[in-house]
């Protein structure tokens, strides 16, 4: 290793106080300098924090943004979420590889650049969009595209490229209690310390306040069996791993709102005791960070961060950011909290919960951004006020990240119990055939369900409403979102691992016409098999657009069939190719035909 | 009243080792039990080169070349239920290790570039049938109704499987029958 490589390896270790609970963050920040992850840091970082090298290498090899191989010097990704490809993404990746000589996924001769397709990256409202070096451009367009080349021909650093690339929009399209709040910063932390941490606690409990990162667990009863897990420490952690394809509510949160969702993870501190509090921002959201940084060092200074805040004797607390590194599955918070311990994000064995064992082992709150500004609102209006909006289970308001084939693409507050149809007019939407709400794991609702409301004890959601108009192809969506779970499986549990693969391989051959009506058999198998047999929530979901697809647009699925009982996905004459070539033959009998001879 | 029809059993091994086959043999006194229920069509145990109209194939074995495919599509076409029996059916097992390498190569290295065959030539007899340059699982190339795994299944299993299909019930093999470890 270089000297000075070796050097920054040093500096890295001893920014992060040498603790193998910051390797990922180290190695990120170790490839911010060197561009990759040589071997020889990798060794030299194992050995400094005492850990096998397997270790270290198994974290680099999970992590899609961390590379073990070089890589070009601008590596360029583009989102693959069915809306970036609606708004021509494909179209925008080959005028770039053209540009650029290159295909797909390799590095170009003089190891300047690579292209290649990475998961949603939250910006579908203003698609398509991608990732040069972790930092997001959105809004891309063939003068973009051109911009870029520029830039990159001209080997420009990053920090030198015209800051209005890296800008996005907010999009607030309609709000309601959450996005209108003005309180100045303080102002909910000091009402919460008035209240004492007993009644502040009960006000949250008043509030019905259950978690907007999907699966809608009582925030109250969280935080209350956090308080009286026996430990010494707390931990508080907002889950910023926003990687459900087509929400980006949490981004425009923090992007508009920061104040909120920090105050609100201090809100939190208060009422379970912690002392630590953790931000994980999902890679995608680099963009964010230095301003996320900004606004954290300015609480600290106004006193709202750091020792005895807001005057209370023994209330210390104080919040970091930790980096993601494109896995979807983080977002599953025992996998976060792996991750955020610097190991491979692989989902934990529950019981115990993190709200006894969590980070480290300590009692940890782990909630999603948007309830934690929510609850800013409760210490300011309190728990009955925040309650008195919504439906009977699902009290306040939600976000939704409205997308695809619609007028205003954006962000939208609602009171829980919305129905599809009033979101649908909202955000102009016309001849709608579908949305998808929740995500690839959540919900495809056909017209005749667009009476169903948005809410836990209708249709549940973490934010995302993706709008599909009758010029699409239901397949085509289910298709994309498949892929996207087989690339995002973490690997650790065999259903899920091989599952979500041959479910994506039985997909891909319905795709090029080769399907029959055996297939849609293996399909529904697969389905069950996924569901029943998955180790956590990523596998279970995998199958869910398929289910909803085959349900309520068959024939969208039946059109990519062939009339014959079975044909294979591969080409049966083609391979007898090779074994042609060295005999020689070229017989009848050195063929195959792709049906057989009956059924033809 | 007359005796019920003998359901009709067929039985091959592509590429595959034949030892599905002694695990059939390996029912012992369940033989005479079969041999009361079916008659056994085209089968390594009667030597028949072609299948007619069954009730039940058994394939033992992955698709490693084109006549495998032909035998394989004439079962799918003449029986009611076709069973991927053993881990090459349903995998491609042993054989299927092949498959990271190049046909063509394992043809010259195995027939050219040996010592001693240095002038020989890949036969080219159209007779023989062209190896396709993957190994597959059979249902890859036809629709199949049921999967029996195992390396080999052991003959408890297939008979339990068989007595199952027999019988008119959906086969379930239990996990003691199945697990190796």
């Amino acid at each position: 290793m270089a000297l000075g490589a070796s050097q920054r390896v040093d500096d890295v270790l001893k920014r992060f106080g040498e603790r193998p609970e910051y390797l990922l963050q180290m190695l990120i920040a170790l490839q911010e300098t060197e561009n990759w992850l040589p071997p020889a840091a990798l060794t030299a970082l194992a050995s400094a924090l005492r850990l096998p090298r397997a270790r270290v290498e198994g974290v680099v090899g999970f992590y899609s943004f961390l590379h073990a191989q070089p890589v070009g010097r601008y590596r360029l990704l583009f989102s693959d979420n069915i809306i970036d490809r609606m708004l021509g993404s494909e179209v925008l990746m080959a005028r770039l590889c053209h540009n650029l000589w290159l295909a797909p996924g390799q590095v170009s001769e003089d190891g300047l650049a690579s292209v290649d397709v990475t998961s949603c990256t939250g910006l579908g409202d203003q698609g398509p969009a991608m990732l040069v070096n972790g930092r997001a451009v959105a809004a891309l367009n063939e003068d973009r595209i051109d911009i870029i080349c520029e830039l990159i021909r001209q080997k420009l650093a990053l920090d030198a490229w015209p800051a209005e690339l890296f800008e996005f929009e907010n999009n607030i399209h309609q709000r309601d209690a959450l996005l209108s709040c003005a309180a100045p910063p303080g102002d909910a932390l000091q009402a919460a310390i008035a209240m004492g941490r007993d009644a502040w606690l009960n006000q949250v409990q008043a509030s019905r306040l259950r978690g907007r990162g999907g699966a809608g667990f009582t925030t109250a009863v969280k935080w209350l069996a956090c308080r009286d897990a026996p430990a010494t420490e707390k931990i508080v952690v907002c889950n910023a791993d926003e990687g459900e394809p087509g929400t980006f509510k949490d981004r425009v949160l923090l992007s508009a709102h920061a104040d909120l969702v920090f105050e609100g993870m201090t809100l939190a501190a208060w009422a379970v005791g912690a002392r630590r509090g953790f931000l994980y921002l999902r890679g995608e959201y680099l963009n964010l960070r230095p301003a996320l940084e900004a606004t954290l060092a300015r609480r600290r200074a106004d006193g709202w961060l750091g020792a005895s805040i807001g005057g209370a004797v023994g209330f210390d607390f104080d919040i970091e950011i930790h980096l993601g590194a494109g896995a979807y599955v983080c977002g599953e918070e025992t996998a976060l909290l792996e991750s955020l311990e610097g190991k491979r994000g692989t989902p934990r064995i529950r019981p115990p919960f993190p709200v006894t064992h969590g980070y480290l082992g300590l009692p940890t709150v782990v909630n999603n951004v948007e309830t934690l500004a929510k609850c800013c609102l409760i210490a300011l209006h309190g728990g009955a006020a925040f309650a008195a909006t919504g439906t009977a289970q699902s009290a306040g308001t939600k976000l939704l990240s409205v997308s695809g084939d619609c007028a205003r693409p954006g962000i939208y507050e609602f009171p829980f119990g919305v129905t599809v149809r009033q979101v649908l007019d909202a955000c102009g939407a016309i001849d709608t055939l579908a949305v998808q709400v929740g995500g690839a794991a959540g919900i495809t609702l056909a017209p005749y369900e667009f009476g169903r409301r948005v809410a836990f004890e209708d249709v549940p959601t973490a934010g995302a409403f993706m709008v599909f108009n009758d010029t699409r192809d239901m397949f085509d969506v289910a298709h994309n979102f498949v892929q996207f779970f087989a690339h995002e499986s973490c690997g650790f549990c065999t259903p899920c691992r091989v599952g979500t693969s041959l479910l994506a391989g039985t997909l891909d051959k319905l795709a090029e016409g080769k399907g029959s009506p055996a297939d849609l058999l293996e399909i529904e198998d697969l389905d069950r098999l996924l569901k029943q047999a998955s180790h956590c929530g990523l596998g279970s979901a995998a199958p869910n657009p398929v289910i909803d697809g085959l349900q309520k647009f068959r024939p969208a699925y039946e059109r990519h069939l062939m009339h014959a009982d079975f044909s294979p996905a591969f080409d049966l004459d083609g391979a007898l190719r090779r074994a042609r070539q060295i005999t020689g033959r070229d017989d009848a009998g050195a063929h195959l035909p792709q049906q057989p001879e009956a059924s033809r | 009243m007359s005796a019920p029809r003998k359901l009709r059993v067929a039985t091959v091994s592509l590429a595959g080792c034949f030892g599905c086959h002694m695990s059939l043999l390996d029912i012992d006194e369940h033989v005479f039990a079969l041999l009361d229920k079916v008659e056994l069509d085209r089968s390594p145990l009667t030597d028949l080169k072609t299948c007619g109209p069954c009730d039940i194939g058994l394939v033992e074995g992955g698709v490693c070349n084109s006549e495998n495919v032909h035998v394989l599509r004439e079962f799918r076409a003449q029986c009611k239920t076709l069973v991927a029996m053993g881990a090459c059916a349903i995998n491609g097992g042993l054989p299927a290790q092949r498959n990271h390498l190049d046909v063509g190569q394992c043809l010259s290295a195995v027939f050219q570039s040996r010592p001693g065959m240095d002038t020989a030539e890949v036969p080219d007899d159209p007779e023989l049938p062209l190896p396709l340059d993957k190994v597959h699982p059979i249902h890859e190339v036809v629709r199949v109704d049921y999967f029996l795994p195992g390396c080999p299944p052991s003959g408890e299993a297939i008979w339990q499987f068989i007595s199952d299909l027999l019988a008119g019930r959906t086969p379930r093999v239990s996990y003691p029958l199945l697990h190796f470890d």
